[in-house]
């Protein structure tokens, strides 16, 4: 019976489509967005969902994304469960709006297609907009393929609205790659996903007209450092809120993802690579490629970005020869920004490896596992440079 | 229309916005706010653009507001109520919600007329239940009395002052109140604070609208507009009386015209009492200027004259 149900529930969908269902078995009061490449068709899909009656959510078919995220601050501080979906400029037409959200701890789930920042305009991938949040009190999780992205959209409001937490949490997707191609994703039952997120219980809905709320006040040197330091406290709240999560999420699904990132063959590795979204997928038939001759690689492709798991990455990487830490998006004048994070976390690690930043995939170029291969060979050569590495650049 | 005996009593039994507020003695804010809220019988949430109303009256942790309230920024007060309003409409099919609520947002002239009027513009478009008021005072007054495009003809602004080689303002004040009319939205009206009991007709007419609603209220700043703080209501009766700024609504797509003064007075003289045009006046006059200004607001009351159905006798 229970394969019966599986075979039925196993689709060949888009990344959009993924999303599009997840949105739908959710089943959120309000949801605000504006069209972008390439997010546009998660929300075609829902539309859909919508016009024909298969939820019962108040869609805003808002002017801007600026107003989509004052939209979706204004239904969830009214009490409502709240979602938007976005990409690139989009994303950053919002972000003035999203940090007001982290602070107002608005629990909005949004899904993004990551796309390259204008300029100039490029409409495929990189996580260049994804940036944009990593020092605005969202969390952040990034997906490798359609089936996390979709898993990540479940999980995303119990993190979201756990009582400790009440944040924006994203969900990143890598935009064309995962967005507008199809894979077999395996979905949920409905009602096992309806009671997986069970009921949205705001303590403080702004509707509560009989205990009036003023929300979004002005606060002056008095108090503004320590409402800001609330909300590191509800940041530091989300790995152990993410793990409690996943470990139901596993009972439900089968599906485990316990921790903040996937080892792949990293163990016993002497080499490794650090990667998020769509590219680990790639690293993964690089690292089997070099396995089956014999040469000890292996991967770390991060889950959670925000907030980084520094004691675990380290962890997992203290001791090895060298890393290669591949950033898919700058952060001009300094090196990329997982570089940073990880050698950060690394810097009290006894066993240091040797680290080195290679920069991918800008603007959508393509990575193919022949590369990553190589950068795997060069990182094994002790002479090679410390500055940043570009991969597949014309120079 | 409500009394103000009844205005009166439903603040006495429901103070729905006032607890020791910071806005300046003379300011003209509170009186729109408290007209408005206190023509409204039904329980209302409340969105704030930024600006004097919000930084004055919710320093936190106090709070002069006792209705719920909601600011997020400067440019979105409008999109802000919108969500709150869907939430409203989905939360009341849903059951969670029984009781009939109304959606008020307030901004002034420089977070409606300037970097708030996309979003309003979106909001009304999409038909959202709430009533919009713009507190007018012709300038980025939270900010420092910068010009912005409710600014008039010639007035005084820091980002535009007069000099040797200006006379301040260099273009006309943008008509807002005709691009909301643009919209076709149920309800629009102009209002001023010192014709209380025509805003608080306006306003039940707004709010009983089941769509989008939209008042514009002169509102003086006697700190910008440099005239003594006990001259507020007087300044804003003599912008109407010089038919700077005409009563007006247009409800349903009908529009009345609703106060005609009987003996208009020159803008010239109301101007003469504002320290913002001062430099009008001297070292000597600058009577093109002045011509220019009244002749912009004699051409747009006669275009007001053409449009209205309905027109008061003087």
């Amino acid at each position: 019976m229970a394969t019966r149900v599986r075979e039925r529930l196993r689709q060949v969908l888009t990344g959009h489509q993924a999303v599009a269902e997840a949105m739908r078995q959710i089943e959120p009061d309000v949801v605000a967005a504006y069209p972008i490449t390439p997010q546009s068709e998660i929300m075609h899909y829902f539309a859909e969902f919508v016009a024909n009656g298969k939820v019962r959510t108040e869609l805003i078919t808002v002017e801007s994304e600026h107003s989509a995220m004052s939209a979706c601050i204004g239904a969830a501080v009214a009490g409502a469960r709240t979602m938007t979906a976005t990409a690139s400029q989009g994303l950053a037409l919002m972000i003035e709006i999203v940090y007001i959200a982290s602070a107002m701890r608005c629990p909005i789930v949004m899904a993004i297609a990551n796309r390259a920042l204008s300029g100039p305009i490029n409409i495929h991938c990189d996580h260049s907009d994804a940036m944009l949040g990593r020092d605005a009190g969202v969390a952040q999780l990034f997906a490798e393929d359609a089936q996390e992205a979709y898993d990540f959209m479940i999980m995303a409001p119990r993190i979201a609205e756990h009582p400790e937490v009440l944040l924006p949490v994203w969900v990143n997707l890598d935009g064309f790659t995962l967005t507008h191609t199809a894979d077999v994703v395996e979905l949920l039952e409905d009602e096992l996903v309806k009671e997986f997120v069970g009921e949205y219980k705001p303590r403080y809905p702004l509707l509560d007209v009989d205990h009036p709320t003023t929300q979004g006040p002005f606060a002056l040197p008095e108090y503004y450092f320590e409402l800001k330091r609330q909300q590191v406290d509800a940041m530091a709240s989300v790995p152990r809120v993410l793990l409690e999560v996943q470990a139901e999420f596993a009972k439900l699904s089968g599906r485990e993802y316990q921790g903040f990132f996937e080892p792949y063959h990293l163990d016993d590795a002497e080499y490794a690579m650090v990667v998020m979204g769509s590219t680990a997928g790639t690293a993964k038939e690089a690292v089997d490629r070099l396995r089956e001759r014999g040469e000890k690689v292996g991967l770390l492709k991060l889950w959670l970005f925000r907030p980084f798991p520094r004691e675990e990455v380290a962890a997992a990487l203290e001791g090895k020869e060298a890393v290669a830490i591949l950033d898919r998006a700058f952060s001009l004048g300094s090196f990329g920004p997982l570089f940073l994070e990880v050698s950060s976390a690394l810097y009290e690690a006894e066993r240091r490896p040797r680290l080195y930043n290679y920069t991918y995939g800008l603007g959508g170029r393509d990575t193919t596992a022949k590369q990553l291969e190589e950068v795997f060979h060069q990182i094994q050569d002790e002479r090679l440079s410390k500055e940043m590495h570009y991969i597949n650049l014309r120079e | 229309m409500a009394s103000i005996k009844t205005l009166a009593k439903r603040e006495e039994e429901r103070l729905r916005f006032g607890w020791g507020h910071a806005l300046c003695a003379g300011c003209g804010i509170p009186i729109v706010v408290r007209t408005v809220l206190n023509s409204i019988e039904e329980p209302v949430v409340v969105a704030n653009a930024t600006g004097c109303l919000e930084v004055a009256t919710t320093l936190f942790p106090y709070t002069a507001w006792n209705v719920p309230w909601v600011h997020t920024a400067f440019e979105n007060a409008a999109a802000t109520i919108s969500g709150v309003e869907a939430a409203y409409r989905v939360l009341k099919k849903k059951g969670k919600i029984t009781k009939d609520i109304r959606f008020v947002a307030f901004g002034g002239d420089g977070g409606t007329y300037d970097i708030g009027l996309q979003a309003l513009s979106g909001a009304l478009e999409r038909g959202h239940r709430f009533l919009y008021v713009c507190y007018d005072n012709e300038a980025y007054m939270n900010t420092g009395i910068q010009r912005s495009s409710a600014t008039p003809l010639g007035a005084y602004a820091t980002t535009e002052p007069p000099g040797k080689a200006s006379f301040g303002k260099h273009r006309h004040r943008k008509d807002l109140t005709q691009i909301i009319i643009g919209h076709h939205i149920p309800y629009v009206a102009q209002a001023a604070i010192s014709h209380w009991q025509d805003l608080s007709r306006k306003v039940e007419r707004a709010i009983a609208k089941d769509g989008p609603s939209f008042i514009n209220v002169m509102s003086t700043c006697f700190r910008g507009w440099r005239h003594e703080a006990k001259l507020t209501t007087e300044i804003a009766r003599l912008a109407v009386e010089s038919r700077f700024w005409p009563l007006y609504e247009v409800d349903e797509g009908e529009w009345r015209l609703n106060y005609v003064p009987e003996e208009p007075i020159a803008v010239r003289d109301w101007l003469k009492l504002q320290g913002r045009f001062a430099h009008l006046f001297q070292p000597e006059e600058k009577k093109e200027v002045i011509a220019e200004i009244q002749a912009e607001v004699d051409r747009q009351w006669e275009e007001l004259l053409a449009r209205c159905k309905v027109v008061p006798s003087a």
